[in-house]
C-alpha cells in the first residue's frame, strides 16, 4: 500500500518577486498532536510548529534542528564577516540561479530590507544575476554564489580575488560561500517537497 | 566519529588560518558534522537503510563531480562493493552539467533549460533494487534540475515503496550534502589564496 501525494488546486507564483509568498506541501506535515518533546528541540524555534514546511521537515527532527542551527549561525551571526544585506544576496543569487522563486522571494526581501536598495535587487530578480551591479561588492557576491551554484562547481581563486578587491575580508569570504552553500542545500527543500502560494492581496 | 567531515575534505588542521576563520562560526561548523551523523551515523533506519542512505551520498556527490567522490565511495564500499560498483557503472551515463529545468508556465518560461532527465537503466535496476533505483532517479533530479521537482516526482518514490518520513530524509541527505560540497569547493579555494 503505497500513500499519495497532495495535489493543490492553486496557481503557483510564475515570476520572481518580492512579496510575501506562502508555501505548501505535497506530502502529509506531521500533525501538531503528534510532536514530542524531540520534535519541539529539532523545530528549535516552537513557533514553527504552525509552518508546514518546518512541520513536515520534523519528521527527521535530529536533521532539521541541525539544519537550523547551521543556518541561524550563518545568517544571524553578528560578529564580524559579510554585512546582514549581503550574506542575504549571496542567498538571493543561489535562489535566482537555482530557480527557487520561493526561497529567492523571502531573501530577496531581507536584502533589500537591509540594504535599502529594492530597485538592485529588483534588478537581479527581473534581469537575473548577470544583470549589471554598480556595487564592487554586490557584483563580487553574486559572483560568487552563482559560481558556486552552478554544477560542477566553477567557484575559483578569481571570486576569491574579486570579493577581496572589493574590500571584503576572509571572514565575509567565508559566510558568502557559506551564504550560497546553505541556499543549495534550502532550496533542493523548498522546490522538491511542496510549492509557493500566490502572495496575500494587499 | 570525531573527524570533522569539512575539516577532512578541504585538508584544514588545528590551528591553520582556515580552523581559525571556522571557529569564527562555531554553530555553522559544529552542525554541519552534526547533520552528516544524523544522515550517515543515524541509529534510526526504519525509514531508510544505511546502504540507501550510503548509496544516496555517493551518487550526490560522483553527480556533482566533487573531489570529495572518493571519500563517498570509499563508504559506500565498505557497506556493499557491489553497489559501489553497479554505481561506478552508471555514472558516466549519468553526467552533465547544471543547474537546468523548466518554470511554471509564464514569464519565466524563456529560462526553460533543456537536459538530461536521468532514469536508471534495467542493469542498475536488477543490481541495486527498484527501491533504490527509485531514490537514485530523484537524487539526479534534485543536484541537476531541482526546479522540474513535481509532486509527480514525490509519487513515484511513494509507488516505490518510500514513506513520507523517508522522503524527509532522503531530500535532506541529498540537500545537505549540496551545501557540504559547495563549503569544502570554497573552502578549498581560499585556502589556497590565503
Amino acid at each position: 500500500m503505497s500513500e499519495h501525494v497532495i495535489r493543490h488546486t492553486f496557481e503557483a507564483p510564475n515570476a520572481f518577486t518580492q512579496a510575501q509568498l506562502g508555501w505548501e506541501a505535497w506530502l502529509e506535515p506531521l500533525p501538531v498532536d503528534e510532536l514530542t518533546e524531540r520534535h519541539y528541540d529539532g523545530l528549535v524555534d516552537k513557533g514553527r510548529a504552525n509552518n508546514p514546511y518546518f512541520r513536515l521537515l520534523v519528521r527527521d527532527p535530529e536533521i532539521l534542528g541541525a539544519r537550523t542551527r547551521t543556518d541561524n549561525d550563518i545568517f544571524y551571526n553578528e560578529k564580524g564577516g559579510l554585512p546582514r544585506a549581503l550574506r542575504e544576496l549571496s542567498a538571493a543569487s543561489a535562489s535566482r540561479t537555482n530557480g527557487c522563486i520561493f526561497c529567492a522571494s523571502v531573501h530577496s526581501r531581507f536584502a533589500a530590507h537591509h540594504s535599502k536598495r529594492p530597485d538592485d535587487v529588483q534588478r537581479l530578480l527581473d534581469d537575473g544575476t548577470a544583470a549589471a551591479q554598480e556595487d564592487p561588492q554586490w557584483r563580487a557576491v553574486i559572483d560568487a554564489s552563482v559560481a558556486l551554484t552552478k554544477t560542477p562547481g566553477e567557484f575559483s581563486a578569481a571570486n576569491v580575488r574579486e570579493l577581496r578587491e572589493a574590500g571584503l575580508d576572509d571572514l565575509a569570504i567565508v559566510d558568502a560561500i557559506h551564504g550560497a552553500a546553505f541556499f543549495n542545500w534550502a532550496n533542493r527543500l523548498m522546490l522538491s517537497l511542496g510549492e509557493p502560494t500566490p502572495p496575500k492581496e494587499s | 566519529m570525531t573527524t570533522d567531515v569539512i575539516d577532512h575534505l578541504v585538508g584544514i588542521a588545528p590551528g591553520d588560518a582556515l580552523d581559525t576563520l571556522r571557529n569564527q562560526r562555531p554553530n555553522a561548523r559544529t552542525n554541519a558534522q552534526t547533520s552528516f551523523d544524523a544522515l550517515l551515523h543515524s541509529d534510526e533506519l526504519e525509514h531508510v537503510s544505511q546502504l540507501e542512505r550510503l548509496a544516496i551520498a555517493y551518487w550526490t556527490i560522483a553527480l556533482s563531480q566533487s573531489p570529495a567522490t572518493s571519500f563517498y565511495r570509499d563508504l559506500l564500499a565498505a557497506e556493499d562493493e557491489a553497489a559501489a560498483a553497479a554505481l561506478a557503472t552508471a555514472l558516466p551515463g549519468a553526467l552533465t552539467t547544471g543547474p537546468y529545468g523548466d518554470y511554471p508556465d509564464g514569464p519565466l518560461s524563456v529560462e526553460n533549460v533543456a537536459g538530461l532527465r536521468w532514469e536508471p537503466d534495467a542493469a542498475l535496476v536488477a543490481s541495486v533494487g527498484p527501491r533504490l533505483a527509485a531514490a537514485l532517479a530523484h537524487t539526479h533530479l534534485l543536484v541537476y534540475r531541482p526546479r522540474d521537482s513535481s509532486e509527480d516526482a514525490l509519487q513515484a518514490l511513494l509507488d516505490s515503496g518510500w514513506s513520507t518520513t523517508g522522503i524527509v530524509t532522503l531530500s535532506q541527505l541529498v540537500a545537505f550534502l549540496n551545501f557540504q560540497l559547495r563549503v569544502v569547493a570554497g573552502l578549498t579555494v581560499l585556502k589556497g589564496e590565503l
